[in-house]
């Protein structure tokens, strides 16, 4: 017989069909974890300071669903090396079996993640994501280096320009009818000089407060820690630069370190209006509101003392008129806002919200209330 | 042309005239060499001109990121087509070549000569070219979403068809009353379409637009021709490599290589503890029949069988014992060897290839409670239907047919019937 074949080898460059499919499934991948941001947010993985920045998650919408049998239940078949024997352990469930086959239908091998980075949640969260109350602060100068941008006949003797120099040094000669070279006179000596590099950018400051006392648990902390996470990233992505003060207060407030903030833990009573007082103190003497946007916020059980709410709710109205916006997180895990909480309910001031929190979602509760898009808070009221 | 090629030229060359010198039969092979990402688009859809849908997406992905952290990789791609195309891949060396040659040489055999293939046609890569053209037609007119609905629900129960009643007749607007045939003949027939999903939808949805109906014929039609492939999976894998090894044998090959070979057969042909290793199994049952029954013999069973009655037929009690074959089940969360006895596992593993390894379901009513709504019946056969599952197809067959839909099985020796009518699947009994 005539051996009938060809054999070829094309250029494919333009070829994009993978590509474009893989887009397809990129875009619902996407969609995917926009539903699930709300766990995202609060995925411990990410919280934490050397935590993994890649996190995977089940992505169930995604599977190609068919009628199928249970494969969990029944019995599969499988191959050994020879001599296995009855009571063999295989492994553990859920370990994905590689199967160059792709048969797919073997147990553990349909489960599918889909793998995300942080800035990837961040790209979509953020996108959900507000400033209110934003304001034309006066801008900060601020020096980010140098530049040499100009050339002086006098200068610093280090940063003499040579090339520059001979080249006056020879042009003088050559005008005076002396082609070539000679000693050099002062005139012809010629010097770099600099420039600080200014830049305007406006800064934000948020000033972090927490009630430290001993009836904020691990859980509290928790909460506040993972809400301080994203607030932070979110005003990065929104200013140059992001001041953080740490505020810690029990009976008394002070400032703490970060470190400090989120593991510091007293035992005794609270005084809210001790933490608004020092806040207020810092923004006078450091943050004048025409530089600077300020965001306060506080995180607290809301067990204060009740002799103190009075004042506290006060401190709080003056507080919210010198900030761009002043957030107040209770974390309620029994139930209702306390006595603080409702009394802040009257204060009807535009830059003043409040959130309850009862478990870890409403992290990405709390974020999509205070930085609601403009018009209709996302969190809804609590 | 370069030198490489040129050497692959006389190699293919070569391993034809061994191949056709021992018997096999094949269309004339057009190869193609490809970089991975080509391989990989064509390995996720199955065919290098499948319409655009996102699971091709999905499986691009998969395959492309295993390739690229060196897990796993796609040596070839056989295409059942006249003339036979095939596709290699360009980072393979000179000898994984050669082996993929003969290993798709025989491939090529058995699609031009095993009877289930026997309706395929031939010029898949045009009609598929086509179709692909007329979703994207349909995408433009009706939007991507409503396209994509429709191919999703078509894709879910694509493997619930019955190759039987061919493919021709369940186009937009045909009727299946067809005049001239006995009441006997009408009768079965009417029970052969209730065998399959998608053809039972086309003749009988009441809410398809023509354009949705000629969408679901459309993957009917592609999953027809896919069928077979998955009718014969462990033969055609068993043949193709029952063949390369002895093409490989033949050839002169230098030290080095021979090595290479021996290194990469192995592979091939190693046991995958958690299923069933098609090469492996494969080819022990075409050695041991071809030692029992001689060459002509094994001819004769890439002829006219397919995995079920293979099995059936010719895997021995000594083969399983040899194969070192077990069933495994769930203990707790780890995997454990439950059985050993052979006609229990051979029982097993002919279950896993009736009706294609797809749960029997068929259409038991379709004007239930006189109100339009279909009742579909699984034919339990001792294996549960994954309850997830079935709750996320179901949707589909409500799409499809715009009424109630309902489906009986038995979950733990129990009657149930899960109803779903476009809010939430209930299950009752």
């Amino acid at each position: 017989m005539t051996l009938d074949f060809t054999i070829t080898k094309e250029d494919w460059s333009l070829y994009r069909k993978g590509e474009l499919d893989r887009a397809r499934h990129q875009e619902k991948v996407r969609e995917a974890i926009r539903q699930n941001l709300g766990d995202l947010v609060t995925e411990e993985s990410i919280l934490l300071p050397q935590g993994e920045k890649v996190i995977k998650i089940p992505l169930r919408s995604l599977r190609e669903y068919h009628f199928r049998f249970d494969l969990e239940k029944g019995r599969q078949v499988g191959q050994g090396r020879g001599q296995t024997q009855v009571g063999d352990v295989l492994g553990p469930v859920g370990s994905a079996e590689g199967g160059g086959s792709g048969a797919g239908d073997q147990p553990g091998s349909d489960y599918y993640e889909a793998e995300i980075t942080l800035a990837e949640v961040e790209e979509l969260l953020f996108e959900e994501l507000a400033l209110p109350n934003l304001e034309e602060k006066k801008s900060v100068e601020t020096a980010e280096g140098v530049e040499f941008r100009e050339i002086r006949k006098n200068g610093l003797w280090s940063n003499i320009d040579k090339k520059r120099t001979l080249l006056a040094l020879l042009k003088r000669r050559a005008l005076q009818g002396q082609p070539g070279f000679g000693p050099p006179k002062p005139d012809d000596l010629r010097f770099k000089t600099w420039d600080l590099r200014l830049t305007k950018h406006s800064n934000a400051v948020i000033l972090a407060m927490m009630d430290t006392s001993g009836s904020m648990g691990t859980f509290e902390k928790y909460l506040a820690r993972g809400f301080y996470f994203w607030l932070l990233r979110f005003l990065r992505s929104k200013y140059e630069q992001v001041l953080v003060r740490f505020l810690a207060h029990h009976t008394e407030a002070q400032e703490v370190g970060e470190r400090e903030f989120f593991t510091k833990g007293e035992s005794g009573g609270t005084r809210i209006s001790s933490v608004y007082q020092l806040a207020l103190e810092i923004i006078a003497r450091d943050y004048p509101s025409t530089a600077y946007n300020i965001y306060p916020f506080h995180f607290s059980d809301g067990d204060n003392l009740p002799s103190d709410n009075q004042e506290a709710a006060r401190l709080a109205r003056e507080l919210a008129g010198v900030s761009n916006l002043f957030g107040y997180g209770e974390i309620a895990s029994k139930g209702n806002g306390s006595t603080l909480y409702d009394l802040l309910g009257e204060l009807e001031e535009s830059r003043f919200r409040r959130f309850l929190l009862r478990e870890k979602g409403d992290i990405y509760g709390a974020l999509r209330w205070f930085f609601g898009q403009a018009g209709s808070p996302a969190g809804g009221l609590r | 042309m370069s030198g490489e090629l040129l050497a692959l030229e006389k190699a293919v060359a070569e391993i034809m005239e061994i191949a056709s010198g021992m018997g096999l039969d094949f269309f004339p092979l057009r190869l193609e060499v490809v970089p991975p990402e080509i391989m990989y688009t064509f390995g996720a859809s199955g065919m290098p001109t499948r319409f655009a849908h996102w699971s091709f997406g999905k499986a691009y992905h998969r395959m492309k990121a295993e390739y690229d952290y060196n897990l796993s990789r796609i040596y070839e791609l056989v295409i059942n087509s006249n003339p036979c195309y095939a596709f290699l891949l360009d980072r393979n060396t000179l000898l994984q070549n050669k082996l993929v040659v003969a290993h798709v040489l025989a491939h090529n055999d058995f699609f031009k000569n095993n009877a289930h293939f026997a309706a395929t046609p031939r010029d898949m890569i045009q009609r598929m070219a086509a179709n692909a053209e007329r979703v994207e037609a349909y995408e433009f007119e009706h939007g991507r979403e409503g396209v994509e609905k429709i191919l999703d629900a078509a894709l879910a129960l694509q493997y619930h068809i019955n190759p039987r009643l061919g493919r021709g007749k369940a186009s937009p607007g045909s009727s299946s009353a067809r005049g001239g045939e006995t009441p006997n003949h009408a009768r079965r027939q009417q029970e052969e379409e209730k065998e399959d999903l998608l053809y039972f939808i086309l003749e009988n949805a009441q809410f398809l637009a023509d354009w949705e109906r000629d969408l679901v014929a459309m993957v009917r039609g592609e999953a027809l021709y896919f069928l077979p492939q998955l009718q014969t999976k462990v033969m055609n894998e068993g043949w193709a490599t029952f063949w390369h090894l002895r093409i490989m044998r033949e050839l002169e090959l230098p030290e080095a290589e021979a090595l290479d070979f021996a290194r990469l057969h192995a592979a091939i042909v190693q046991p995958n503890p958690q299923g069933l290793n098609p090469y492996r199994v494969g080819l022990a049952i075409f050695e041991d029949i071809a030692s029992r029954q001689g060459i002509e013999k094994i001819f004769e069973v890439r002829e006219v069988d397919d995995d079920l009655s293979f099995f059936r037929n010719y895997l021995t009690p000594e083969l399983i014992d040899i194969l070192d074959l077990y069933l495994y089940a769930r203990a707790g969360d780890r995997w454990v060897v439950v059985e050993k006895d052979w006609r229990r596992v051979r029982e097993s593993i002919i279950a896993t290839k009736v009706n294609h390894g797809f749960p029997f379901i068929r259409v038991k009513e379709e004007d239930y409670g006189r109100r339009g709504e279909l009742f579909l019946e699984h034919v339990h056969d001792g294996r549960d239907l994954d309850q997830l599952y079935l709750e996320k197809t179901l949707p589909y067959v409500f799409q499809l047919w715009g009424r109630p839909v309902h489906l009986e099985t038995q979950m733990e020796g129990r009657t149930v019937i899960f109803s779903y009518a476009g809010r939430a699947v209930e299950k009752r009994g």
